[in-house]
């Protein structure tokens, strides 16, 4: 995985606080998997499994360090399919959706779960921004959305290192190119800095830079 | 100074107010779930703006290095609608989330039986979930209100230590803290209390258990009144530590009750670095 987030069941219950926190987790696992035996009937907006209800806790039980590397491993011993997660994402809070998207990749083969990523890059919350341009986006994001995320990122301030794929994707993309060199001619002209990002992304594309 | 605001609707306030706040001292606040002003008549309204309370809203707060909890319930004058009743059933789902710190506000406002239903639900949610809760008093016939809310309290599986009565004043001071609950002033322009009249009731009451707000939201209201009181305590004669205790050990010590209060948000970016934010360019 390139995902540092995604870590193994050995290593995140080393990093645990406390023998507690490890128990937590232990139950949680084991609470997630019994829902992977025995998929529970009709989840709605009015009841949740109890695992489910466990990657909601994890911050305060096993620190929030670690939230992002349980919450994974939770949605894997799940198997959560694509409506588990769809409906964890939505069921979420801030930090809950991030590790949804942080785990797409290991858990959704194909482009079926681009609508989480396209929801969070609607958003203006930076860490779920961040957390969309992952290497899920950069496998299926569409070119347009994936043009559009990269400009979000430099609108919101989110630093282009979180673009997973920069390079292979940007590479040759005339249309970017001409996005990233109007946006900053609009910087320019309203007398703001242009953010650093753009001219490396714009260089990246390898389309002649225009004025700037 | 260090404030925790312990009951304010963010949601209904500009960033100029977080801007504001930070430079007052403010640095943590809770904001309660409660309704909009425009009622509401589905439970899925109720969902999107509980989401907010655990996405948007702390992420904004957070860029004004504020630290933002929040709680969640049905609101008394809402559960007046039977359309709004199975928000109950979907409560418990939000109860688990790291950012709830208590149920509330929950409490009476007409004194109809469809309010003391929803009061002693969510009485018991809070118990079940090791929630302390936010109890609102109503507004009109306040001392009748106050006791009958008391003796729901005292009837359900929550300890009264547990429980924050909010919005008391002069004439419900008494019996709030003979119940051993704690204690909730909102200090709002014209209705409620004042700075005056809080700092007398903390001369006539004490420090103890006394959390101070400014519950500012839609209304004409100053998210700046908790700083004002504080203040008018120094004023008065108070000592910095009185001022310490109410405004910020007070509330820390009852969120704390629920196990999930994180106080460390980073000391927020310089405005040039905010620059390129969004929140401060708006919704785009
Ligand atoms: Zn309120």
């Amino acid at each position: 995985m390139t995902q540092p987030s995604f870590r193994t069941r050995d290593d995140v219950s080393a990093a645990l606080p406390d023998d507690t926190a490890r128990a937590w987790f232990d139950e949680a696992l084991a609470d997630a998997a019994a829902a992977a035996q025995a998929p529970p009937q009709a989840p709605s907006p009015y009841l949740a499994h109890p695992w489910e209800l466990r990657f909601a806790a994890a911050g305060r039980h096993c620190g929030h360090d670690n939230a992002d590397a349980v919450r994974a491993l939770l949605l894997v011993e799940a198997r959560a399919g694509l409506e588990t997660l769809t409906r964890l994402y939505r069921h979420g809070s801030a930090a809950e959706r991030r590790a949804v998207l942080r785990a797409l990749p290991a858990l959704v083969e194909g482009p079926h779960a681009v609508h989480l990523v396209e929801d969070a890059l609607r958003s203006n919350d930076t860490r779920l921004i961040s957390a969309a341009v992952g290497p899920y986006a950069a496998a299926h994001l569409e070119p347009h959305a994936w043009r559009h995320a990269v400009l979000k990122c430099l609108f919101t301030g989110v630093p282009l290192d979180a673009v997973a794929g920069l390079a292979q994707r940007a590479a040759g993309d005339g249309e970017l190119a001409r996005m990233l060199t109007d946006y900053a001619a609009e910087r320019t002209a309203a007398g703001r800095d242009v953010p650093d990002d753009l001219g490396r992304v714009l260089n990246l594309t390898g389309e002649e830079p225009k004025e700037l | 100074m260090r404030i925790f605001d312990p009951h304010i609707h963010m949601t209904s306030r500009t960033t100029d107010d977080y801007e504001a706040m930070y430079a007052a001292g403010v640095r943590a606040v809770v904001e309660p779930s409660f309704w909009l002003g425009q009622p509401r008549t589905s439970p899925a309204s109720f969902f999107d703006y509980f989401d907010a309370l655990l996405g948007w809203e702390p992420f904004r707060a957070a860029q004004y290095g504020i630290a933002h909890h929040c709680t969640i319930a049905l609101n008394p004058k809402e559960a007046n609608d039977p359309r709004c009743m199975p928000v109950l059933d979907a409560l418990p789902r939000y109860l688990v989330k790291d950012g709830v710190v208590a149920v509330g506000e929950i409490g009476y406002d007409s004194m109809t039986p469809a309010e003391g239903t929803a009061l002693a639900a969510q009485l018991q949610l809070a118990a079940d979930h090791g929630l302390p809760a936010l109890v609102h008093t109503p507004h009109r016939d306040k001392l009748a209100g106050l006791d009958r809310t008391v003796d729901v309290v005292r009837e359900s599986s929550l300890p009264m230590e547990r429980v924050l009565l909010d919005h008391l004043n002069e004439t419900t001071v008494k019996h709030a803290k003979d119940s051993g609950c704690w204690l909730g002033f909102s200090v709002y322009p014209d209705t409620k209390m004042d700075e005056g009249r809080m700092v007398a009731v903390l001369k006539e009451y004490g420090p103890e258990k006394v959390l101070v707000n400014s519950a500012a939201d839609w209304g004409k209201s100053d998210p700046l009144k908790t700083r004002k009181v504080a203040d008018a305590m120094l004023a008065a004669g108070f000592g910095e530590d009185d001022v310490e205790r109410v405004l910020w050990r007070n509330p820390v010590a009852f969120y704390g009750l629920s196990g999930r209060l994180r106080l460390d948000v980073p000391v927020p970016q310089t405005q040039s670095l905010h620059e390129g934010n969004s929140i401060l360019r708006g919704g785009e």
